[in-house]
């Protein structure tokens, strides 16, 4: 084996590792908000990516019956639209169910995951059992191949572009928006952050309804990648859940370093061993890591 | 007087077992073919899992979505033993290696892994049934609660273990059978289990074994454990400045739930017939804790009724009505935790029982205007109003504390 092709080969692990840091991390980006801001466990996470998901087959298949000369601009306003969805179930589920649970975090689980099964089921009644996949447009086909031997799949750079706006979005409203700087006085000292004036209910809404949006997002990103079916978001959820976990809870820095870390390991395992064995690898390698250091990797610095 | 008082504390404790005991040992098998009764005989594994939820979530306050790795261990523990039984080399004698399971030869293995060899023998599986997975859980609960992880964070850690391990067994399916299990379990020591005769000597054994433990548990409840569970699931930092060491209780606690599922696990392989993964992974470990959540998360009997509930509403619903199903049980789930969060016996305890009382005379009346002013959004031990003249008031009263 040459060194160029060693170096292809390097260059295409590399890549494929990335590109799963992005799938991971736009996962968690949602559940960082809701779970590491808020505390709230949101089983259902993986249903609002569905939502996002199942918009963009909507759309294109909207698009494709009544205008198929927009075949090729669909998208953007799909993923935006996938926003809107999710972010509207977001704030109604919250108005219906999790803003009376906030003192009892076990029992939002179980209450989530009772939603996340009543989701599945609308899923499956309206777009039917079998996977699904969205007509793409051309320019999210093929690959790209800046030289001979090595090739990057566009839809994978695609993912990993879109996670980074999302990522550099999400931290920007965190800490420089107004709706940032109440979502964390909230999180910080609930009761002194609402006698200042901070409508506390008000910003626990939207900052549910913004982290199920970008679930919405996360979901329609995955749409370039593979097929949706009903359960796809429960494929997910464990996932997500140790993404933000290994990461610190409340750390949005430490979920973007934790899927890094855990992409890296998973793509790197999967080049020496069968599939199930580096994900077997990679989960018990978290969890003995978690063990060790229950506060994940950047712990917060606020008191609970 | 002292016998009389005697007499009640057992009465009033373990009446409700009696009845179970009742229609578990005379109601169903009487009422029941054979077929119905295997099938409960198969819900009743579940509630092993039922009421180590129950002492673990309810009593001790720490929610394990994982419980599934227990029962799957334990049931995959005594399947292996019977699976070798199964597969002497007469039986197997068309396989290209004889003598090793099926599903081995199928994945061109040519001979029994090491760690199957010691299932050769009865003593050590049943051994391995409940050391397995008490090892396991002492392992992940000591790490765990020594560094005072608990809650939320606990039930996302049992979550990844379910999910390894149910990865593992499907992808290692040459050791494990993979996706389908261990299937074709045939006989226990020449005797065959599949047979209508056997299948009523299971049902009655799993249905006394399940009785037992659920005595056993009630046990510990009226100790001065269960007090103290019931204590540090409430209050936990006093209960640690009184100088007891609340992980301990924890890791006590979380081992003996394992030990029950995993009970009620090789009591399904042995009465099923098969173990799958299917039993292992994230899903149905979540669905165990629903049967006890519909039942009571605080009461052992009613826990049972819980999983016996879902569970016929399960196959009649999937029979019939495949579609509401899901529906119905995600209105379960959201329903149990928003509205009843003490689930069957709550209602029971909150308004059977005062009218009850009610009725009986005007002395118990006093009792029962005290019943329904108990904070019913909170869980409140079962037995609170019947031992509030008992031993068990310092019980009902730290339970009646905000969580």
């Amino acid at each position: 084996m040459s060194f160029s092709e060693i170096l292809n080969i390097g260059l295409m692990q590399g890549f494929a590792g990335l590109s799963l840091f992005s799938v991971l991390l736009l996962m968690g980006l949602g559940l960082a908000i809701i779970f590491g801001q808020m505390g709230v466990i949101n089983m259902a996470h993986g249903e609002f990516m569905t939502i996002g998901a199942y918009t963009i087959y909507l759309f294109s298949q909207l698009t494709e019956t009544y205008a198929p000369a927009l075949a090729q601009a669909y998208f953007p306003f799909a993923i935006a639209a996938a926003f809107v969805f999710a972010f509207i179930v977001g704030w109604l589920v919250e108005w219906a169910f999790i803003r009376h649970l906030y003192q009892r975090p076990l029992d939002t689980l179980l209450a989530t995951w009772g939603l996340s099964l009543g989701m599945q089921q609308i899923f499956r009644s309206s777009f039917g059992a079998k996977e699904v996949s969205a007509t793409l447009p051309d320019w999210l086909m093929g690959s790209w191949a800046p030289k001979d031997g090595l090739d990057i799949p566009i839809n994978g750079l695609f993912v990993m572009a879109l996670t980074l706006i999302v990522t550099g979005g999400v931290l920007l409203a965190l800490y420089k928006s107004r709706w940032g700087l109440r979502v964390r006085a909230t999180v910080s000292n609930r009761v002194m952050a609402n006698a200042i004036g901070i409508n506390t209910t008000r910003t626990d809404r939207v900052t549910f309804a913004i982290g199920c949006g970008v679930a919405g997002v996360a979901g329609a990103a995955f749409t370039t990648i593979g097929s949706t079916g009903p359960t796809s978001g429960s494929l997910y959820i464990v996932d997500a859940f140790l993404v933000v976990t290994f990461g610190g809870a409340a750390s949005l820095w430490g979920t973007v370093v934790s899927a890094f870390g855990i992409a890296q390991t998973q793509s790197v395992a999967e080049f020496f061993l069968s599939g199930s064995n580096a994900k077997v690898l990679t989960l018990l390698l978290i969890v003995s890591i978690l063990m060790l250091r229950p506060q994940g990797l950047f712990a917060a610095k606020i008191r609970r | 007087m002292k016998a009389n008082g005697l007499i009640r504390t057992v009465y009033g404790n373990y009446w409700s077992v009696a009845i179970l005991a009742l229609i578990l040992l005379v109601l169903f098998p009487l009422s029941m073919d054979i077929f119905r009764l295997n099938l409960v005989g198969k819900y009743l594994t579940y509630g092993f899992v039922a009421i180590g939820l129950v002492m673990l979530w309810g009593y001790a306050g720490v929610l394990s979505l994982g419980q599934g790795v227990f029962f799957g261990l334990g049931g995959y523990a005594m399947a292996m033993f019977l699976k070798l039984e199964a597969s002497d080399p007469v039986s197997t004698a068309i396989q290209s290696t004889p003598g090793i399971p099926d599903f081995m030869d199928w994945n061109q293995l040519t001979a029994l892994p090491w760690w199957w060899q010691p299932f050769h023998s009865l003593p050590f599986a049943l051994f391995a049934v409940i050391a397995v997975p008490s090892l396991l859980a002492l392992i992940i609960s000591f790490a765990m609660f020594k560094r005072r992880v608990g809650g939320v964070y606990f039930a996302i850690i049992t979550q990844a273990v379910a999910l390894i391990l149910s990865v593992l067994i499907i992808g290692q399916q040459g050791f494990t059978g993979g996706v389908n299990g261990i299937t074709d379990l045939k006989t226990l020591l020449g005797w065959d289990i599949r047979s209508d005769s056997a299948r009523y000597v299971l049902y009655f054994a799993n249905a006394a074994l399940l009785l037992g433990a659920i005595v056993l548990c009630r046990l510990i409840q009226q100790s001065k454990l269960g007090t103290l569970l019931l204590a540090m699931r409430d209050k936990e930092d006093r209960v640690r400045f009184s100088g007891y060491d609340v992980a301990m209780f924890k890791v006590f606690t979380f081992c003996l739930a394992a030990a029950l599922s995993a009970i009620g696990g090789a009591m399904f392989a042995l009465q099923v017939g098969f173990m799958s993964p299917s039993f292992v992974g994230i899903v149905p470990s979540i669905e165990m804790v629903i049967f006890a959540a519909i039942g009571g998360r605080m009461s052992l009997v009613g826990a049972i009724y819980g999983t016996l509930l879902v569970n016929f509403g399960k196959t009649y619903f999937s029979e019939s009505f495949p579609d509401l199903w899901l529906f119905l049980m995600a209105a379960l789930f959201i329903g149990v935790v928003m509205a009843f969060p003490n689930g069957l016996a709550g209602l029971y305890e909150s308004h059977v029982k005062p009218w009850l009382a009610a009725r009986r005379s005007k002395a118990t009346k006093a009792a029962a205007r005290v019943a329904p002013t108990a904070p019913t959004h909170r869980p409140t031990a079962p037995a609170s109003p019947a031992a509030a003249a008992g031993e068990l008031g310092l019980a009902g009263k730290i339970s009646s504390q905000i969580a």
